[in-house]
């Protein structure tokens, strides 16, 4: 489904070139769920971007959905949704089914199971009581389950998500964890999961994928990954550990 | 594309028209500012009857001319110079996440019923100029013509602002004394210009087919620089002309957000 | 026309508030002393003067926009005096001078709009912030608006200025007494125009909707200041009315200074008048919106 080979994304800030991404190769398969580590700066949104073909790639290959995401914009942003944590992909201004309603347009959705796949939505993630709300006036939790829904609309075969549990209180953060996990074993959507939160990584990824520096530093299961250093037992010691070692 | 562009918009009309009287308001609002122009075209022939050749209602005629194409297009086309904001705010992001493109989107974004209120105006003056000049009724054909040209031409000059907004993020307001400019321009008769002014916004930038070379034509008039007759027929072509560039502009700032990612 | 406005920000720290008084906040707070310390004020006006200064991108990107309409305003005026030479006491060169001038005036006297960080406040509740500091809203909020009209008068003031010199040559005073007459009336002109804007701004905590008064305001400080067209020109009553009203006040009076039309003593006193009518409106404002904000909690 995904697919990257020697990607590298190089910027030039104030005359130095910095390597966002350096090298990187990696396939995932379809309907796997991925959980994507990596401290700050260490090319985790650059990768996301590159997949969604808002930044194209400086060298190497990225294929999602067989299509080239820097050719083939429009055509594969119908196969895939992005939730972007720290900002919305909403319209501020609008009540949040009139956002619904211009995805809708937007992804030439068919009437009848745009509606199927609304109601479908609004049940699993408690949408009910705030679809008539502006997208302002929401808070950040049921923010985030509105652009869920919304990344989920068109029944994308790829869900990418950039930090999604950011910022959300403990009963947020596992009822969008549940969600992800039934839609990932129901509906066989592949996602990819970029986060800080290890909670996240613990109770949903099978396999998970570590970024430093622009590099990949790590890439297995997560049984692979507390093997690394048996000694930890946690796995925040763990990850510490590699983000450390990493930077040595 | 266009089906996508007219959804969008009438989600956006819906959403405002759940407050209608904000909305009637906003439509009287926006008439009143655009009638300030009208007011200071009638202060000036209060105080003469002539301008650079032009009698009051000649005048009257150049501006409605001018003044409802750039409407149409500061309605259904200006908000494609917010692109500074959107790059700032990180949601132009969020534009190309989706599988349309991203001109139709920006255009459509945040669209603003109540400018009718403005198209209204610009019809109005339009329609009372044509009834009180008595036109050559043969000659009239012309009018849709250059408002149709006129929206074109402001369409690419919008479009191109936009485009430059990509490398000029942080000044978008000198952009908008190009397509404000413009209309400052088109709404008195080119008489009143200097001779190079004149050949730059013919030849260069060609706002002169909005409304003046069509115009002369209607009016039955000679060009007063003394260009040739059939530079009045030109409209559509001119308008071929700027669109090309706007469109390549465009395409290539989109290009530049996407490979620098600024 | 679209005009960007500066972010509000709130000097209300303890470290902005030279004003010698009891040491502890919520004496401070609780205290109404005004603190009428000329240096306060001057601190504020410089205050006012570097917080625009940083976005001078804004300001030069207006003065372009500012020269750009010039150019194309002075053709009109010069075709209507060239109809209709000597109207209203002026010649070619004046037409063309008022026309500069004028679109100079524009950033300095706000006359689009905006210049105050006041609405934003009302609207998001800081003003209550505001109204408890030991000196007066109005005249605080005027001390910054005045270095705000400093620094644009220079950045965005002169460079139409120039343009117009450059492309048609315009009438530069050479009389000193000449150009003193002016800079006051510039200065009257400067907070008549704060004046008028502040009571815009305050109408906006008893409004639900402020658009409507922005627009009227709009009519008054373009059409009716004698911006986009000489107020002498006005049909005969109506020139006479808009010359006597606060607007006048603000641009065609001080245009008038420049051009050294009009008796000099008779256009500085009807600015002042006006400047202090709308100055103790405000101040009647203040007092009610202090009422409203502070002891109402509205």
């Amino acid at each position: 489904m995904i697919e990257l080979d020697g990607a590298g994304r190089t910027f030039k800030v104030k005359r130095t070139v910095v390597h966002a991404v350096r090298d990187l190769s990696f396939t995932v398969s379809a309907g796997e769920f991925v959980g994507y580590l990596g401290p700050n700066g260490a090319g985790k949104s650059t990768t996301i971007k590159m997949l969604c073909g808002i930044l194209t790639p400086t060298s190497g290959r990225v294929r999602v959905a067989g299509l080239d995401p820097s050719r083939r914009r429009t055509t594969l942003a119908r196969r895939i949704g992005v939730v972007f944590g720290q900002r919305t992909t909403l319209w501020w201004d609008l009540p949040l089914l009139d956002s619904f309603q211009l995805i809708r347009h937007l992804y030439k959705v068919d009437r009848s199971a745009f509606e199927s796949r609304l109601d479908e939505l609004t049940q699993t993630l408690d949408l009910g009581a705030f679809l008539r709300t502006p997208v302002r006036q929401l808070s950040l939790g049921q923010r985030m389950r509105g652009d869920l829904a919304a990344a989920l609309l068109h029944a994308p075969d790829v869900l990418v998500l950039d930090e999604p549990t950011i910022g959300l209180d403990v009963v947020s953060k596992a009822s969008i964890r549940e969600f992800l996990l039934r839609l990932n074993a129901e509906q066989g959507t592949t996602v990819l999961l970029t986060t800080h939160d290890l909670g996240d990584i613990e109770r949903l990824c099978r396999r998970v994928m570590l970024i430093d520096h622009g590099r990949l530093a790590f890439d297995g299961t997560l049984d692979d990954l507390m093997a690394t250093a048996p000694e930890q037992s946690s796995i925040e010691d763990v990850v510490t550990r590699l983000y450390t070692g990493t930077a040595q | 594309m266009v089906r996508t562009y007219f959804l969008l918009v009438w989600t956006w009309t819906r959403a405002s028209a759940a407050y209608p009287a904000s909305f009637a308001l906003m439509c009287v609002l926006g008439f009143v500012t655009a009638a300030l122009d009208v007011a200071v075209i009638l202060v000036i022939f209060a105080n003469t009857t002539t301008l650079a050749g032009f009698s009051r209602d000649e005048v009257l005629f150049l501006y409605g001319a001018a003044a409802l194409p750039f409407t149409i297009c500061d309605t259904f086309v200006s908000n494609i110079d917010r692109v500074s904001q959107h790059i700032k705010a990180g949601t132009l992001d969020t534009v190309l996440i989706r599988p349309v493109s991203a001109w139709v989107q920006l255009t459509a974004d945040r669209f603003n019923a109540n400018r009718i209120g403005r198209i209204l105006q610009a019809c109005l003056v339009l329609g009372y100029a044509v009834a009180a000049l008595g036109l050559d009724w043969e000659r009239t054909w012309m009018i849709p013509v250059m408002v149709l040209t006129g929206v074109v031409i402001f369409s690419a000059l919008w479009t191109l602002g936009g485009a430059l907004q990509f490398v000029l993020t942080d000044a978008p307001e000198v952009i908008s004394s190009f397509t404000y400019g413009g209309l400052q321009l088109t709404q008195y008769p080119f008489s009143i210009y200097g001779r190079d002014l004149v050949s730059g916004v013919t030849y260069v930038l060609p706002l002169a087919f909005v409304n003046w070379q069509p115009g002369l034509y209607v009016l039955g008039r000679d060009d007063p620089f003394g260009t040739p007759e059939f530079l009045r027929f030109l409209g559509p072509a001119a308008a071929l002309v700027l669109s090309l560039p706007a469109a390549l502009a465009w395409r290539q700032g989109i290009r530049h957000y996407r490979s620098t990612g600024s | 026309m679209p005009s960007p406005t500066p972010a509000t920000h709130n000097p209300c720290l303890p470290s902005a508030n030279p004003c010698p008084g009891p040491g502890t906040l919520r004496n401070r707070a609780l205290t109404h002393r005004r603190c009428k310390t000329i240096p306060l004020y001057a601190r504020l006006v410089r205050y006012g003067f570097r917080k625009h200064a940083t976005y001078v991108g804004a300001a030069l990107a207006g003065a372009f926009t500012n020269s750009v309409f010039g150019i194309l305003r002075a053709y009109i005026l010069i075709a209507l005096w060239q109809a209709r030479p000597g109207l209203a006491g002026y010649d070619l060169i004046d037409a063309v001078t008022y026309c500069f001038i004028t679109q100079a005036f524009i950033g300095p006297m706000q006359l689009f709009g905006g210049g105050l960080g006041i609405p934003e406040r009302i609207r998001s509740g800081d003003i209550a912030l505001d109204l408890v500091r030991p000196a007066s809203l109005q005249l605080w909020s005027l001390a910054e608006d005045l270095g705000r009209a400093l620094y644009l008068f220079i950045v965005r003031g002169l460079p139409p200025m120039f343009v117009g010199a450059a492309l048609f040559g315009i009438f530069v005073p050479t009389d000193p007494g000449h150009w003193l007459a002016f800079l006051t009336g510039f200065m009257i002109a400067a907070v008549a125009s704060f004046g008028w804007r502040y009571l815009v701004a305050l109408s906006v905590c008893w409004l639900v909707d402020d658009r409507g008064v922005a627009v009227l305001s709009l009519v008054f400080t373009t059409f009716m200041s004698g911006m986009m067209v000489p107020l002498h020109i006005f049909p005969g009553w109506f020139a006479d009315l808009a010359r006597s009203l606060p607007w006048a006040a603000m641009v065609q009076l001080p245009t008038d200074l420049y051009l050294g039309k009009g008796p000099v003593l008779e256009t500085l006193a009807l600015q002042a008048f006006w400047a202090a009518v709308l100055l103790g409106l405000g101040a009647l404002g203040t007092r009610a919106i202090r009422h409203k904000v502070v002891i109402q909690g509205g």
